[in-house]
């Protein structure tokens, strides 16, 4: 029976250990208490500089699925200040739960741009990203190309991208939806489908490793990555994925690209109202949206802050001036879309 | 009601059965655990219920057809494959003596410590175009390009056969291991004696006998295969639990998500009821209670070799790919381990895991007395429905956890408020229980599953008897039940501490704030592309994962030397 004892020994020591930690837990609660699907790498260096400059702790719980449901399940206890997520869609459902509150900030609303913030003033971007071709430097040639043309046979077995119902394709097939109409929409689908050159898997730096891979010519992905892999001393061998594309900034029929963004919103029941307050405007200004936008390799949403060397190498976007809200609006028809051409099937041949 | 016949009850004719004194408690204290474990489950299906679903039409028209043949697909690879190899295996390391028997028969228990997920990204990893197995296929062919040669593609449905099964054949090579311990080598002994071969053994003994723990082990492996989610996605096998994540993240429909979810469980439930109909006229118990002991044939020449390699083939793919992967990532990472966080995450996944998987097996053992000693079907119905949650997708599951634990959390609360002004807050939902509690609801199968199986094969004569002489149901019990189901308590300990070491999605979910796992640590990296950051820790997770197999492995081994 010596093990058991040993066993219950353990358990005693690990609920001590687990109150202790849980107890210090609750006591890190600090003065703004943030929920995120960003990770949190990504956004520590900015609260720190908010701590450092105003003397006001931050605790974070990263929650990538789910995070609506629970704060509408905690209800009026609930903790959470703010919320941060990536994605409009995100931002969106947040809002369509119910667990936000509109913010009236003069400093919010001269610090973002009006297209970066929602109508109602329930959630502000504080980065954008652009969602580009990534092409094989070797085996394209081509330096412009529109969304449309990604459908052209030409590129038949040439294709490469994450699943369809990834969030950044789904933002962008709903953008597509609002500049062409839902049957245009997936007619490009279905064609984007009969050029793919494998079936979607694997996050958008897997696609890069494909065409460094030979697999495919093309692919979508979001820009950041390739400021991550160019700059990922760890993996060296991913300076050659890199190094192997380049990054063509495509377009709709207006000449723009399509962004998503990453925002933040003040939650319905925020115990700590001034403060989280106090933090949104901090993230919308000069400091932190150079440090934050850094930190990703993505775009400030405040005008006139310059990007790091790295991104302007990506070449001058110009984004999309299409409205967040309209992307958000037909997200749902877009997933749906996905299903129906049965793009994450693959190639049909 | 024959599907749900309890097993391992003490069948009495009904005409001299009686509860007897003090059964009463142990019944009620029964009926509350599986509450307790059916509870989050009941939330979901009042949040089914309490919503309609736009999606229906669309979902039927498009993929739910591919995405159930795709699951049923899985299901029966994984069944295959896990079946097959679990044991296999366990015989071989059970019946027979042959070079490096005691290593693998500990060492077949590692792959469980990897996490499906993390095992997906390190097969992907070693097997793509630029790692060593197509390298070296280049450089000895002198090929260029990935489009000059055929290679497998590991992301495809055989690939997530093959990972999965990988990592989750342990489940049925445990709790098999376990009944040809406990049982097997009697049974083997008479045959051998009558002079039957030891293939005649396998077939027409060891198998029908261990049939129960095989069925057992498949289960569980395939609840994890059809919960998961972050291998499926990885390698772009678009499985229910992927349509179940679309449905409510892409189109915000939660009710649609829970009513697949819980459509899914339907039919899992029926697979399981079948299964047991199917052999409710076999039950096989101990005459006598036998110390547990491995076999002593000893194999040799090319039989031996064989027997070695058939141990090491699944150790070499479920555990050591996935180790070397990862070794190789974070040798360049080890200043991580300076890291403090790490270390609390350390800390952490130990304590959760420890409370965890304590609560879960204690409990699970009092749900299989208390069936064992009143034979109430209805509690038997009960636990049945209610451990069959762990095929839930853990973040829909966690939902269900959620739901009622914050809405009892807001329920004390306003009565404090309005009654003492005093605010309770979010004293459940809120901290270190509400973890604890999803992992005792997850894993609840595992822990009764071993413990039911383990019950079985105590034969029930020796309850009357203890009962007969006199002995209280407690004392019957410690004194005679405890000693005997030992290697099924310690498979269930084992199980459960592992599960809840790597547990991800509902710890994700329920946390408070600043509170990382060693899991939910790796997670944060490789949702952000960055995989190999997390390496350090995946690797502290397969290690916390083989503590309590070696420690366990050597109790049971020492004990089957002594005898």
């Amino acid at each position: 029976m010596t093990t058991m004892r040993t066993a219950i020994n353990t358990a005693i020591c690990s609920i001590a250990m687990l109150g202790s930690s849980v107890v210090s837990g609750a006591a890190l609660a600090a003065d703004v208490n943030i929920y995120t699907s960003r990770q949190p790498d990504l956004i520590q260096p900015v609260l720190d500089a908010f701590t450092k400059e105003t003397g006001l702790s931050t605790a974070t719980i990263f929650i990538d699925k789910g995070l609506e449901e629970r704060i509408k399940a905690e209800g009026a206890n609930s903790p959470a200040d703010l919320i941060m997520t990536v994605d409009i869609g995100r931002l969106d459902a947040a809002k369509q739960a119910g667990v936000v509150q509109p913010v009236t900030s003069d400093v919010l609303e001269n610090n973002i741009p009006q297209r970066f913030r929602d109508g109602d003033e329930e959630w502000f971007a504080l980065t954008s990203r652009a969602r580009v071709v990534y092409a094989s430097r070797e085996r394209v040639d081509i330096d412009a190309i529109s969304y449309k043309d990604l459908a052209d046979p030409k590129w038949k077995g040439r294709l490469c991208t994450r699943s369809g119902q990834h969030q950044y394709n789904i933002a962008l097939i709903a953008a597509y939806i609002a500049h062409h109409g839902e049957d245009a929409a997936r007619e490009w689908v279905a064609g984007l489908r009969d050029n793919l050159a494998r079936r979607p898997e694997g996050g958008d730096r897997d696609q890069a490793k494909a065409i460094y891979a030979g697999e495919c010519d093309i692919a979508l992905g979001n820009t950041y990555y390739v400021g991550k892999m160019a700059t990922d001393e760890k993996e060296p061998e991913q300076k050659e994925w890199a190094a192997a594309i380049k990054v063509i900034m495509p377009t709709f029929d207006n000449g723009l690209t399509h962004v998503n963004i990453s925002g933040v919103s003040l939650a319905s029941n925020a115990p700590h109202k001034d403060n989280a307050i106090k933090l949104m405007e901090f993230l919308s200004s000069d400091e932190a949206q150079k440090i934050y936008a850094e930190l990703n390799y993505e775009y400030p949403v405040e005008p006139g802050i310059e990007t790091s060397e790295l991104v302007q190498s990506f070449g001058e976007l110009k984004p999309d001036t299409l409205g967040l809200d309209e992307i958000a609006r037909h997200r749902a028809k877009a997933s749906e879309i996905v299903d129906e051409v049965n793009y994450d099937g693959g190639p049909q041949s | 009601m024959s599907a749900v016949r309890p097993v391992g009850t003490l069948r009495i004719p009904a005409r001299i059965r009686r509860r007897g004194k003090g059964d009463g408690g142990y019944l009620a204290t029964a009926f509350a655990l599986a509450a307790l474990v059916a509870m989050p489950f009941v939330a979901l299906v009042w949040l089914a219920l309490s919503g309609s679903s736009s999606n229906w039409s669309h979902l039927a028209t498009t993929i739910l057809p591919e995405a159930s043949i795709v699951t049923a697909q899985l299901m029966l690879g994984v069944a295959l494959v896990t079946g097959t190899v679990g044991a296999v295996t366990a015989w071989l390391v059970a019946s027979f003596e042959f070079p490096g028997r005691r290593f693998f028969s500990w060492a077949l228990v590692l792959p469980l410590a990897v996490p499906t997920y993390i095992a997906a990204y390190c097969f992907v990893e070693f097997l793509h175009f630029a790692g060593p197995v197509q390298s070296a296929i280049r450089a000895v062919f002198g090929y260029k390009s990935s489009r000059d040669y055929w290679f497998p593609e590991i992301r495809s449905l055989p690939g997530a056969v093959l990972i999965l099964s990988s990592v989750l054949y342990p489940y049925v090579y445990l709790t098999v291991r376990m009944v040809f311990l406990m049982q097997g080598r009697k049974a083997a002994e008479v045959a051998r004696t009558l002079g039957a071969s030891q293939a005649a053994i396998f077939a027409k003994i060891l198998l029908p006998l261990a049939r129960p723990a095989i069925a057992v082990g498949v289960t569980l492996a395939l609840m994890e295969a059809v919960n998961d989610i972050g291998a499926v996605e990885f390698l772009g096998v678009r499985t229910l639990t992927f349509a179940i994540y679309s449905t409510w993240l892409n189109r915000g429909d939660l009710y649609g998500a829970t009513q697949i979810a819980l459509l899914m469980l339907a039919v899992i439930l029926v697979l399981v009821a079948v299964e047991r109909l199917a052999r409710r006229r076999q039950r096989f118990t101990l005459g006598r209670a036998d110390r547990p002991q491995p076999g002593s044939e000893r194999l040799t020449g090319g039989k031996a070799a064989l027997a070695s390699l058939a141990c090491a083939m699944p150790i070499i793919l479920g555990f050591a790919i996935p180790f070397l992967v990862l070794g190789d990532y974070a040798v360049r990472r080890l200043d991580q381990l300076a890291d403090p966080q790490l270390w609390r995450a350390l800390r952490h996944t130990v304590a959760l895991a420890s409370i965890t998987s304590l609560a879960t097996v204690l409990a699970g053992f009092m749900l299989a007395y208390g069936v064992r000693l009143t034979g109430s079907r209805r509690l038997v119905l009960m636990t049945r429905l209610a451990v069959i949650g762990y095929a839930v997708p853990g973040t829909v599951l966690a939902i269900g956890i959620l739901i009622p634990l914050a809405g009892l959390d807001n329920f004390v609360d306003a009565h404090m408020r309005a009654g003492f002004d005093v605010s309770t807050g979010l004293v459940l939902s809120g901290s270190g229980f509400a973890i604890v509690y999803a992992g005792f609801v997850r894993f609840m199968a595992m822990g009764h599953g071993s413990l039911e199986s383990g019950f079985a094969k105590v034969s029930p004569h020796l309850d009357m008897a203890s009962r007969t002489l006199g002995r209280t149901p407690g004392a019957t019990l410690l004194e005679v039940l405890l000693p005997l189901m030992r290697p099924a308590l310690l498979t269930a300990f084992l199980l459960v501490f592992v599960e809840a070491s790597k547990e991800l999605s509902a710890t994700i979910l329920l946390r408070p704030f600043d509170f990382e796992t060693l899991a939910t640590f790796v997670y944060a990296q490789t949702s952000r592309s960055a995989f190999e950051d997390g390496a350090v820790a995946a690797l502290l997770i397969v290690l916390v994962g083989i503590l309590p197999v070696a420690i366990l492995n050597r109790s049971i081994l020492a004990e089957t030397t002594r005898s």
